[in-house]
């Protein structure tokens, strides 16, 4: 088991969330027994996991499994039990599911702009939005694919070394969805950032991801994303939820 | 020749327009038109305690008002019930209490419901004029933010916003604007210019820049336009309220028809 240093909160850097040295430092998050529960309700159920740096890790899980109850939770919004440890002066850039932009006068350039340091033309251009001519055009005219890459750009135009994506493909017809992932590939890749994403796709957890989490209130599979074609790891997934121990060592 | 008061009021109406229209923006963005129109009713009874027991009717009703935003807005976050309906509630139920508060003063309660110009002195609309500028200003500082909570509020919190801080200071600053307008056009006609000139700037704007800024233009063209019509037109209307009302229609018409016809706005 990894020692684990306990550090001084430092808000300036993530808002507030538990910051810690991991003295192995191959970890940028540890999770640990994290159960949330409102009015009356389990939404976590004792979820413990780790992420190594620079790796994605894919979260899986039917409606209602508590995905975006997790991501809300790794964000300090959550109310919750367990510790939730981000490595030392972790930024997260972070893709919600779903944003409301149909009826808001603001261009892409505004929306860049807004509390970014990175200039609107190298932002559009981590994200190969840079020829498409849609810096003034309003949010709510983008495609599906163009708003998620303008959501993309913002998150990552706070330079930020982790990435949480809520479906990050919501939205998009099925053509354009690969070529996101492939491109926040390159991007992981180029930029040494660690992506926790949210998806139902079981090819681009095989295709694009590193390890799994699958969910259903509590964790039903921890892994490597590869185990996914295994008959029993299926049944784990998609049967009746049954629990697994939290952490067995690493993925 | 008009006199003093007019030119006190007609200088207080920019500042009002101006802080009703750039505030309003945020709310119509929102989609809380009716609640930014309903909201102003609140402070009826707030005006009668004012009235009542001699001090500033308009801090009462900037106090009536900010709380029952507050009380509004910790029930819906506990409850989730729909803000709209806990307005609708809470606007009716302050009307009612205005007018027995009120009772058998009418022309009072009259002042009241349309606004009253003829109090408005040099010092009070200075005050009024420099707690309007303090008001943009400081929603200046947090428009983005409001924006970005609109946008989504796990992506404002996700860049260390405090969504809570930010949404209470804006209910505070907005009652402050409302209680200032009242005097102008009254509480049933205030919500006006927190809502009309920002719908009709959203039809004229393709960024929110040009937004924010045409909607508290605006907000100063139907107000201090109203009160000079009011004053040269002889309609024999009492109140300004009204034609404050009838030129900020006028502007929103015309905003319709410039995006029908020019297509600004996809």
């Amino acid at each position: 088991m990894t020692t684990v240093k306990t550090y001084v909160l430092h808000t300036d850097t993530i808002f507030g969330l538990h910051s810690i040295m991991v003295d192995d430092s191959r970890y940028i998050l540890k999770v640990s027994n994290l159960c949330v529960k409102l009015q009356n309700q389990i939404l976590l159920d004792h979820i413990s996991f780790n992420v190594k740096k620079g790796t994605t890790l894919a979260i899986l899980g039917p409606n209602g499994a508590g995905k975006t109850v997790l991501f809300r939770t790794l964000l300090n919004i959550v109310p919750h039990t367990g510790s939730v440890e981000w490595m030392e002066k972790t930024q997260i850039g972070y893709v919600p599911q779903y944003v409301t932009v149909s009826d808001v006068p603001m261009t892409v350039k505004e929306f860049l702009s807004m509390g970014n340091r990175t200039r609107v033309k190298d932002a559009l251009d981590m994200v190969r939005l840079t020829n498409a001519g849609i810096e003034n055009k309003r949010l709510g005219v983008l495609s599906g694919g163009q708003l998620r890459r303008v959501l993309i750009a913002w998150a990552l135009s706070d330079n930020p070394n982790v990435l949480l994506l809520d479906e990050p493909t919501t939205g998009v017809d099925m053509d354009s969805e690969e070529p996101i992932y492939m491109l926040l590939n390159e991007i992981k890749k180029k930029q040494k950032i660690t992506i926790l994403l949210i998806t139902h796709n079981i090819h681009i957890v095989q295709e694009y991801t590193d390890d799994l989490l699958a969910l259903n209130k509590c964790l039903t599979f921890y892994g490597p994303s590869a185990d996914i074609v295994k008959h029993d790891v299926q049944r784990q997934i998609h049967g009746e939820p049954v629990c697994v121990e939290s952490i067995k060592g690493e993925t | 020749m008009p006199d003093a008061t007019f030119f006190y009021s007609l200088f207080l109406s920019i500042f009002v327009g101006a802080a009703a229209g750039y505030l309003g923006s945020l709310m119509v963005l929102e989609k809380m038109a009716l609640v930014g129109d309903a909201l102003s009713h609140v402070a009826l009874p707030g005006l009668a305690l004012g009235m009542t027991f001699h001090f500033n009717p308009y801090l009462g009703a900037f106090a009536f008002l900010f709380i029952t935003a507050v009380i509004i807005w910790q029930i819906q976050r506990s409850t989730k019930i729909s803000f709209e309906a806990l307005v609708g509630a809470m606007f009716t139920l302050a009307l009612a209490l205005g007018i027995l508060m009120y009772g058998n003063e009418l022309e009072a309660l009259e002042e009241a419901l349309f606004g009253d110009i003829s109090q408005v002195t040099l010092l009070s609309a200075g005050v009024a004029a420099l707690v309007c500028v303090v008001a943009i200003v400081l929603t200046k500082l947090i428009y983005d933010k409001l924006v970005l909570v609109m946008i989504s509020e796990d992506l404002a919190v996700s860049r260390g916003i405090n969504v809570a801080r930010t949404n209470l200071l804006y209910l505070f600053l907005i009652s402050v604007v409302v209680a200032i307008g009242i005097q102008i056009v009254g509480t049933l006609l205030v919500g006006f210019l927190v809502v009309v000139p920002a719908i009709a700037a959203k039809n004229l704007s393709a960024r929110m820049k040009h937004y924010a800024l045409l909607s508290a233009v605006l907000g100063i063209t139907a107000a201090s336009v109203g009160v000079l019509l009011w004053n040269f037109v002889s309609l024999n209307l009492p109140f300004p309220g009204p034609m404050v009302v009838f030129v900020g229609i006028a502007i929103f018409a015309f905003s319709l028809i410039i995006n029908w016809r020019l297509k600004l706005t996809p």
